[in-house]
């Protein structure tokens, strides 16, 4: 019985309970003695915090407490970067609560603690708070211009420029035969989470004992920082990893809550749960992929690509978040895809603004960059007479230059490769399933009112981010196993796809793995969580080691007990045997228990092409989305049913921010996108036309597994698809869409403009 | 986004749900399906002191068909509509446009008097009920009266109904056979609101020339209006595709909508050229 | 205020606040945490329950509303035994990721599906479009409902 669960399309344990509306989310823990909170949030963009009046929000009966900044002393702590932690940022780090400035519309001012949300939202209409309005910075250039500081008088609104390069980008630009020089933009929008967030805190005073139940995603690390910031030894600290509605990179960083809500439960001397509401997520949770490029391309005549150079922009926001400059260093670092530009020079600046702190969101600046990259390859292979397939293909870099290193960022020295793929069998695939001859004939053709455009695109998507991660496993009493992993879940399905590695690392049936816990912090002793795509790789790779270390571990406690060598025990599905015939019971070794691990430096590279086929309706902008192929290779499929749940998921995502997300601000720094009715998600109705292929051609030489992370590929490449296949459609009337969204006002704006 | 704090009232006669709302000077709202006030006060951006549910109020829930018209009482709820058979037929312009409106979940609450009270701008009803020329029946602490749509609607969210009115049931003019009539509707998702929409009628005389035009279109103004200018355009004449041109364009001239986050001022101004011209060519078809 | 109505089948007496809404009533009151809520204003789906056999969203329904009704939610939709067919069609074809939509989905496919089992794809995805999802980009869920019809042709399908 080997290999029988990986690959196959297991269906999910984690359902059992979703299905049946019996999933524990933090919203659903209700214990004894309950307070909630609810966060009094700045409704100035910019100002000096004078003054803070809670006394008639006391009065009301049900309302417990009214925190602020004054009850911290010392002030607020500081949230540190947990990604590139340069000196650089450290002005711009946000403070768990304002002290004597807000920054952003929905800045924590105050949190009022209740018998129940009802009142202490009450209350927050009781409280006054004096705030002295300054100048709002909400766009590049009045940040640039600094004439009115976030951070002064010490520090200006912008942050730090990280700089991509390899080879000589000037000398390849001065002999250029073909140059082109575009601007692109694309816009604010995050990755909205079905369950907004929320944490339940309780603070055992006997004990010593703080628990966090809601965390997600970065539990352990999080516990460091909260350790420091509360005083508590790490070890006093849980972090409890409930069912978790969606991730995406947005929830679990650790946000101010993260802090105010277990300072509360400590200040009070009671649980404390604090649940975000929908109006609170849209103006707290990290917005993400505000960008402007300005580049240039230069090229051989045969389409050769010579050079990349050029400066791209990131809005922040008011602060710099846990993980906000890694969709910064992407949008430079990556702009080359996954093609071979020897020579590149760019560089991206970081900016900050009066606005929701930016941090990372599926695909973080990979989103943005291809964008920027797929819409200039268009250009370029129109103005040089390449056909846009034929462009791609030649400039792919190839097999045979594998491990292919990238640009390098600086600072902060960050070097990349790819690991390993063929670049074009996954372009050819996507081009047959598409139909691409075929559908060519429809190119730019005006159709019963409608105009046709086909589009590609091609892609990398990085994953397994180290440094580590753990897993342990553990034999029960009835000789079932329970595997606990570092690696949260925030959806995907780890109960299950972990539950078939084990299985079959143990050579075991599944059902004999009794569950598979995750990302608490007591779980294992030292685990890293869910982030970058690499659960599969990373808790997977732990995984495999952990089952080796049990296995061996069984191995020589039966040998004890049968009188042999560790190395003639053999091991079957229930019982363990040595040569003389004796044998044992799994079960009669109940207890043991062994913690593996894994540890990369090297990150895995998903790769894939994407081909669509839209009609534009020149007179409402309406796209439709007629046909659209993903393809991809993963290296090892684990779960194909969610492997490819993952890619329609994400590539939905990645269309809602081709066409309808957009987080608006005004010149306030007020957020106009205040609802969901406001704040456009793709619903059921709206890309019904979905195709996944996914394959696992080239298994990664940098794990255990072969696999590589694959759950943001459909995000990535889809901006750039549809923008080039709007143009292609509109190509006869002179149409270069150049910004994101493509809603139906801009599409329409852009025929008109060109008319 | 809890609501705030407010007293309920479930009255069992219209007379008594009258007297609540007169009795709380003007701070008191009638509340039905709640789909469109709920929200409003989950945002706190409204705040009555007390809440008066007409769910328990006799009679408001029927559909009437006779020779003079369709009267839908104020309770009847999308869902209703679309599941009656016979409104197809006694007025497929109702059924056509309540096919727009919002999502499943909401059409089993929502009624019909709470979508023409609170008055959306690009609420389908309202422009229904401009376009058709229906009248609002109304019950207040005064009486009962009726208004007509052309001065029901006043503004954003505003109408013509004083604090303690209830609106009974909305009137429409009976629909005679053989009348052409189209929706067309442009939302940015299915079941969003319209960023505009036009509702066109025209009745035909011996010599197929249209008569009797009727063009209302929403989400362009604080409020469904006619567009009188398009209807001249239409009386008269044949109703070919120069006809329908100039209808569009006319409407584009008419109205002065605004910009906002979803669309520029631009854009819904040739939207409704466009909605007007695509009614016009499934009413002619 | 004192509200009795039926929850899965069982008759219920709360006192709340009017301002509680039906969501919250069922999830805090009742302890039935299953019915999730995703927006508070009438939009995600994410809260959707049965009323009178009515899909609903529960956020914009006051508890106090529910007073003579029917309620059903997910787990008067669910048995310990066994998944129910439309369960077990979301399962088998992975119409699920983190679940926090789901109960929303299930209960209002399950209104489709009982009032009209012969509903196509086209109906399918017009009535999901109430409910959002972020997971699953959707294509998975309407499937799962589309091969869920069959258990409700038969008399007594769908059932729990």
């Amino acid at each position: 019985m080997r290999n029988s669960f990986v690959g196959a399309a297991v269906e999910r344990r984690e359902d059992l309970r979703f299905l049946r509306g019996r999933g524990e989310y933090v919203d659903d823990l209700a214990p004894r003695g309950l307070l909630h909170a609810v966060i009094l949030r700045s409704a100035v963009a910019h100002g000096r915090l004078r003054a803070i009046d809670f006394s008639a929000a006391l009065e009301i009966p049900g309302v417990h407490a009214v925190i602020t900044a004054k009850d911290m002393p010392g002030g607020p702590p500081i949230i540190p970067m947990r990604l590139q932690p340069l000196p650089d940022f450290k002005p711009y780090e946000q403070p768990v609560i304002a002290a004597d400035k807000v920054r952003y519309v929905g800045e924590p001012v105050a949190v009022v603690l209740a018998d129940s949300p009802a009142i202490a939202e009450d209350a927050l209409e009781a409280i006054t708070v004096d705030i002295e309005a300054l100048p709002a910075v909400t766009t590049r250039a009045a940040a640039t211009k600094g004439d009115s500081l976030l951070f002064g008088p010490n520090s200006g609104n912008v942050a730090l420029t990280f700089r991509a390069a390899c080879g000589d980008a000037a000398a390849a630009f001065e002999r250029a035969p073909y140059r082109r020089r575009e601007s692109f933009r694309t816009q604010r929008h995050f990755g909205l989470t079905m369950e907004p967030r929320g944490l339940l805190a309780e603070w055992d005073a006997a004990r010593g004992i703080l628990r966090v139940f809601g965390a997600a995603k970065v539990l352990f690390f999080n516990r460091r920082i909260l350790a420091k910031q509360i005083g508590l030894p790490e070890d006093a600290i849980d972090m409890v990893e409930n069912d978790v509605g969606g991730g995406f990179g947005a929830r679990g960083e650790f946000y101010p809550e993260d802090f105010l809500i277990p300072f509360a439960a400590r200040h009070i001397g009671r649980p404390v749960k604090w649940i975000e509401d929908r109006r609170e997520n849209l103006m707290a949770m990290n917005h993400a992929r505000e960008a402007e490029a300005e580049i240039e391309i230069a090229c051989a005549r045969d389409g050769t690509i010579l050079g990349l150079r050029g400066h791209t922009y990131t809005d922040m926001g008011a602060y710099m978040r846990t993980n906000g400059a890694v969709g910064s260093r992407n949008v430079a670092q990556f702009m080359s895809g996954p093609y071979r530009i020897p020579n590149i020079d760019v560089d991206v600046t970081l900016f900050m603004t009066n606005k929701t702190p930016v941090g990372t969101y599926r695909g973080p600046g990979r989103f943005e960059t291809d964008f920027f990259r797929e819409r200039l390859f268009d250009m370029v292979a129109k103005d040089l007479g390449i056909d846009r397939v034929d462009f791609r293909r030649r400039n792919l870099v190839a097999e045979s230059e594998m491990p292919y290193a990238i640009a390098t960022i600086n600072p902060f020295e960050s070097k990349d490769q790819f690991d390993s793929g063929d670049y074009q069998i996954t372009l050819d695939r996507c081009l047959t399933e598409f139909g691409w001859d075929e559908k060519s004939k429809l190119q730019g053709r005006l159709i019963d009112g409608r105009y046709h455009g086909i589009a590609l695109g091609c892609f990398i998507e990085g994953g397994a981010a180290g440094p580590k991660e753990s897993a342990r496993l553990a034999l029960n009493g009835d000789g079932s196993v329970t595997v606990y992993m570092g690696s949260s879940a925030v959806g995907q399905g780890v109960e299950t796809v972990f539950a078939q590695i084990a299985a079959d690392a143990l050579e075991i049936p599944m059902d004999r793995i009794r569950e598979v816990l995750h990302g608490s912090t007591a779980h294992v002793s030292d685990g890293y969580g869910a982030y970058h795509s690499r659960s599969v790789v990373m808790g997977g790779s732990a995984l495999l080691d952990a089952a080796e270390k049990f296995r061996s571990a069984i191995r020589i406690a039966a040998a004890n007990r049968l009188g042999c060598d560790a190395a003639a025990v053999k091991l079957g599905e229930e019982t363990v045997s040595g040569p003389d015939g004796r044998s044992l019971k799994l079960a009669e070794l109940a207890g043991i228990s062994a913690e593996g691990a894994f540890l990369n430096k090297k990150h895995t590279y998903t790769y894939g092409a994407h081909a669509a086929h839209v009609t534009v309706d020149p007179k409402t902008g309406r796209v439709q989305v007629i046909d659209y192929v993903a393809v991809e290779d993963v290296g090892r499929i684990i779960n194909p049913k969610t492997l490819k749940g993952q890619v329609i998921g994400s590539l939905v995502q990645g269309l809602g921010g081709a066409f309808m997300e957009h987080l608006v601000y005004d010149d306030q720094g007020q957020l106009l996108t205040g609802s969901l009715m406001d704040y456009l998600l793709p619903t059921a109705s709206d890309f019904p036309n979905l195709r996944s292929v996914t394959l696992e051609m080239k298994p990664s030489p940098i794990n255990p597994l072969g696999a590589k992370g694959a759950g943001e590929g459909g995000i990535i490449a889809a901006g750039g698809v549809m923008a080039n296949a709007v143009a292609n459609a509109l190509g006869s009337l002179g149409v270069e869409p150049r910004e994101l969204p493509l809603s139906p006002p801009r599409v329409w704006a852009l025929v008109n403009a060109a008319k | 986004m809890k609501l705030p704090v407010f007293e309920y009232a479930c009255p069992a006669t219209l007379s008594e749900a009258v007297a609540l709302l007169a009795s709380h000077d003007g701070d008191a709202k009638a509340i039905a399906g709640g789909q469109s006030l709920v929200p409003m006060l989950a945002f706190r951006v409204a705040s009555p002191s007390l809440l008066v549910d007409l769910r328990k109020l006799p009679g408001l829930d029927q559909i009437r068909i006779t020779e003079s018209g369709v009267s839908l009482g104020a309770l009847v709820r999308w869902r209703d509509i679309l599941d009656d058979a016979r409104l197809r037929h006694a007025h497929p312009l109702i059924a056509a446009a309540v096919k727009h409106v919002a999502h499943y979940q909401i059409r089993n609450r929502g009624t019909v008097g709470g979508s023409v009270a609170h008055a959306d701008p690009a609420a389908e009803m309202p422009g229904v009920v401009v376009t058709c020329e229906a009248t609002i029946a109304v019950t207040g602490k005064s009486g009962a009266r009726v208004i007509p749509a052309d001065s029901f609607f006043q503004g954003a969210l505003t109408t013509a109904l004083a604090p303690d009115e209830i609106i009974t049931e909305i009137r429409f003019p009976a629909w005679p056979a053989g009348r052409r009539f189209g929706f067309e509707e442009f939302a940015l998702r299915r079941g969003d609101f319209a960023l505009a929409a036009a509702a066109v009628f025209y009745d035909q005389d011996a010599g197929g020339r249209a008569a009797n035009a009727h063009v209302g279109v929403i989400g362009v103004g604080d409020r469904p209006v006619r567009l009188a200018t398009v209807e001249a355009a239409l009386d008269g004449a044949r109703v070919d595709a120069a006809a329908i041109a100039r209808a569009a364009a006319a409407a584009s001239a008419a109205v002065d909508p605004q910009d906002d986050i979803h669309a520029s001022a631009a854009y819904r101004r040739s939207l409704v050229g466009t909605m007007v011209e695509r009614a016009l060519l499934s009413a002619s078809a | 205020m004192t509200t009795r109505f039926d929850v899965n089948g069982k008759p219920v007496e709360v006192t709340v606040e009017p301002r509680m809404t039906l969501a919250d009533c069922l999830r805090h009151v009742l302890r039935l945490t299953g019915t999730h809520v995703g927006c508070e204003h009438g939009v995600c789906g994410a809260c959707t329950v049965l009323v009178d056999g009515a899909a609903v969203r529960s956020c914009l329904m006051l508890a106090v509303q529910a007073d003579g009704r029917q309620v059903t939610t997910v787990e008067g939709l669910s048995n310990d035994d066994d998944l129910t067919p439309l369960q077990k069609s979301f399962r088998k074809h992975h119409a699920l990721q983190c679940g926090f939509c789901t109960p929303g989905m299930i209960t209002t496919a399950h209104a489709l599906l009982t009032e009209e089992p012969d509903c196509d794809a086209d109906r399918v995805r017009e009535v999901l479009s109430g409910n959002i999802c972020r997971c699953t980009g959707y294509i998975s869920i309407v499937e799962a409902v589309l091969d869920a019809r069959s258990a409700y042709r038969k008399p007594g399908g769908g059932a729990a």
